[in-house]
């Protein structure tokens, strides 16, 4: 159910994004969503992109430390409060977020959020549950 | 097991035996010295010191040592003790600490130099049927050099490959199926990283051992060398000064040393007052030529602090042993007033589970001392939660505090990305401008 996320460790240099971008953009790789984590050394850089196995061979290729990690990816409503009601479930279930970012649909009046949680299965059965409609792999590769 | 030597007799010889051996050399090498060095000679005179006041190893202590300073004011001919018609090669030292160092050699200097690195290829299990790789860089450092002659000595295939271009190292160590592997104990590290990305496994190569030198490493470093490689890791000692590589090698027993002490004898001193030290006791390394002809130097301070120890040992050899450098006090950094050796930080890496690939950079800001020490993270270790990597850091940098006594900045790196100088390892950036 889980869908997959690219990490990608980068020195905070200048120019360290955009080669990375640019690495996977000359590979036909298509970025869905992205989130830099950053501190004053290094930076952690998040993707989920439609071809995970072709941006890891590209970059593994090119030296970068690389790490595929299973994600949630929820599906809400574009309105005033979905998010929270979406967490709450997960706090309800006792369930700690260690990061999240979020992306709009391109046509529907949505958003998806991924989320990074410690036990993926009890984050999405508590989610479903609730109502909410996870994203798979498949879902991601029709964006 | 069968103990092999490459030259039994002076390998075996009686310690009584040998120290009249010593002795001998020792009286002859003095007047050549004297006769020969007009540098020395001042030195000699000085002290009120003649030849005919040395008639055994007994009197050593009564020379004047030599220093790198004045291996720097003697620069190029000044030590020189034999014609420059009678000289063959030259080799030189990095000049990374300094002046650099330029030693002479007749043919015979080259012969006997030779004979000492193949005692150290023997004592590691080579023989003939041997294909030995020499990945130590060719040329001016005595490193490629010195273990290429040993090869030809023993008799193996030798591979002159010298640094670098570790692809092609490793197809000619494939292809040519090479057993013993001579190289800077950081390049043999990284050659077996590369092995391992490559998916290759210790028992797809037929490297059975390694001679490995030139460089301070620690055990744990050796521990990793062996189980990536599937060999036994043998240590090798020397210095540009005294010949180069082959002044000292380990044999099977891999606990110290064995000194040529034929060609070399030693002594443990006191740094601080040049008093000589009773056997066992911890002090700087002083060696004293006793066959060189064009570069002879007498009581030559190594500036290596080491352990020497006359315990019989397993492998028949009577040669003294002497303790894996604690440091040379070249590579001794003081920051914020404490004694730093870059083999301290290799320890904790390697206790932590960490390859040794680090770099320290010291600078100076608002007149305190910065220490910063760059630590390359494995593809294993990398998680995806900055949080994660933080305590990582964090925890590296307590346990180098325990080990240190001070705290130093830790910032893991992407793998490769320190530059590693396929010879040796760039570990200390000091920035400090002292004036």
């Amino acid at each position: 159910m889980a869908i997959q996320q690219l990490t990608v460790f980068v020195q905070n240099k200048k120019g360290t994004v955009v080669s990375v971008t640019d690495m996977l953009a000359k590979n036909n790789v298509n970025i869905r969503a992205l989130s830099i984590a950053e501190t004053e050394d290094f930076g952690i850089l998040r993707l989920i992109v439609n071809d995970e196995k072709a941006a890891e061979k590209v970059l593994t290729a090119q030296g970068y430390l690389i790490k595929t990690v299973d994600v949630v990816g929820v599906k809400i409503g574009d309105e005033p409060g979905k998010l929270t009601s979406a967490l709450d479930v997960l706090d309800k279930a006792d369930i700690n977020v260690e990061y999240l970012y979020a992306f709009m649909a391109r046509t529907e009046r949505h958003a998806y959020v991924v989320l990074r949680v410690e036990e993926n299965a009890a984050a999405e059965a508590a989610l479903e549950a609730a109502g909410f409609h996870l994203i798979t792999e498949a879902d991601i590769n029709k964006l | 097991m069968e103990q092999r030597y490459f030259q039994k007799e002076i390998e075996t010889m009686p310690v009584e035996e040998l120290q009249k051996l010593q002795s001998e050399k020792l009286v002859k090498q003095v007047r050549h010295v004297y006769e020969n060095v007009p540098y020395y000679k001042a030195l000699m005179d000085e002290k009120g010191i003649t030849p005919d006041d040395v008639r055994g190893i007994a009197d050593l202590h009564k020379l004047p040592f030599l220093t790198k300073a004045d291996l720097r004011d003697a620069y190029p001919y000044g030590l020189l003790a034999k014609p420059l018609a009678d000289c063959v090669r030259i080799q030189s030292t990095s000049g990374t600490t300094g002046r650099r160092v330029v030693a002479f050699y007749t043919q015979k200097d080259v012969d006997l130099w030779e004979d000492c690195c193949a005692r150290a290829i023997v004592a590691a299990g080579g023989t003939k049927e041997d294909v030995c790789q020499v990945a130590y860089g060719y040329g001016l450092f005595t490193g490629g050099p010195g273990l290429n002659g040993g090869s030809h000595k023993v008799g193996c295939l030798t591979l002159p490959m010298s640094s670098g271009n570790t692809e092609r190292q490793i197809q000619f160590m494939q292809d040519l199926k090479a057993t013993i592997l001579c190289c800077t104990p950081s390049y043999a590290a990284y050659i077996g990283e590369t092995l391992k990305e490559q998916g290759c496994k210790p028992e797809d190569i037929p490297l059975k051992a390694g001679i490995f030198g030139a460089e301070p490493w620690t055990e744990e470093m050796r521990r990793g060398i062996e189980e990536t490689l599937g060999i036994r890791a043998y240590d090798i000692y020397g210095l540009t000064e005294t010949s180069g590589p082959g002044v000292a090698f380990e044999c099977c027993e891999q606990t110290g040393m064995h000194i040529n002490e034929d060609h070399f004898l030693a002594e443990i001193i006191d740094p601080e007052t040049g008093e000589v030290l009773p056997e066992g006791e911890k002090g700087e390394l002083v060696f004293t030529s006793l066959d060189k002809e064009a570069f002879p130097l007498l009581r030559y301070r190594t500036r290596d602090i080491c352990v020497l120890s006359r315990k019989k040992c397993s492998c028949g050899r009577t040669l003294i042993k002497m303790a894996k450098p604690m440091g040379r006090t070249d590579d001794m950094l003081i920051i914020r007033g404490v004694n730093v050796f870059p083999s301290q930080i290799e320890t904790v890496l390697l206790n932590e589970g960490y390859q040794p690939n680090y770099q320290i950079i010291v600078d100076r800001a608002k007149n305190t001392d910065t220490f910063d020490v760059n630590v390359e993270m494995s593809p294993e270790q990398f998680t995806d939660k900055v949080s994660d990597v933080l305590k990582m850091e964090k925890s590296l940098a307590n346990a180098m505090k325990t080990m240190l006594g001070i705290n130093p900045a830790v910032h893991l790196v992407a793998p490769k990305s320190i530059v590693r100088s396929e010879g040796k390892a760039v570990r200390v950036i000091d920035k400090r401008k002292l004036v």
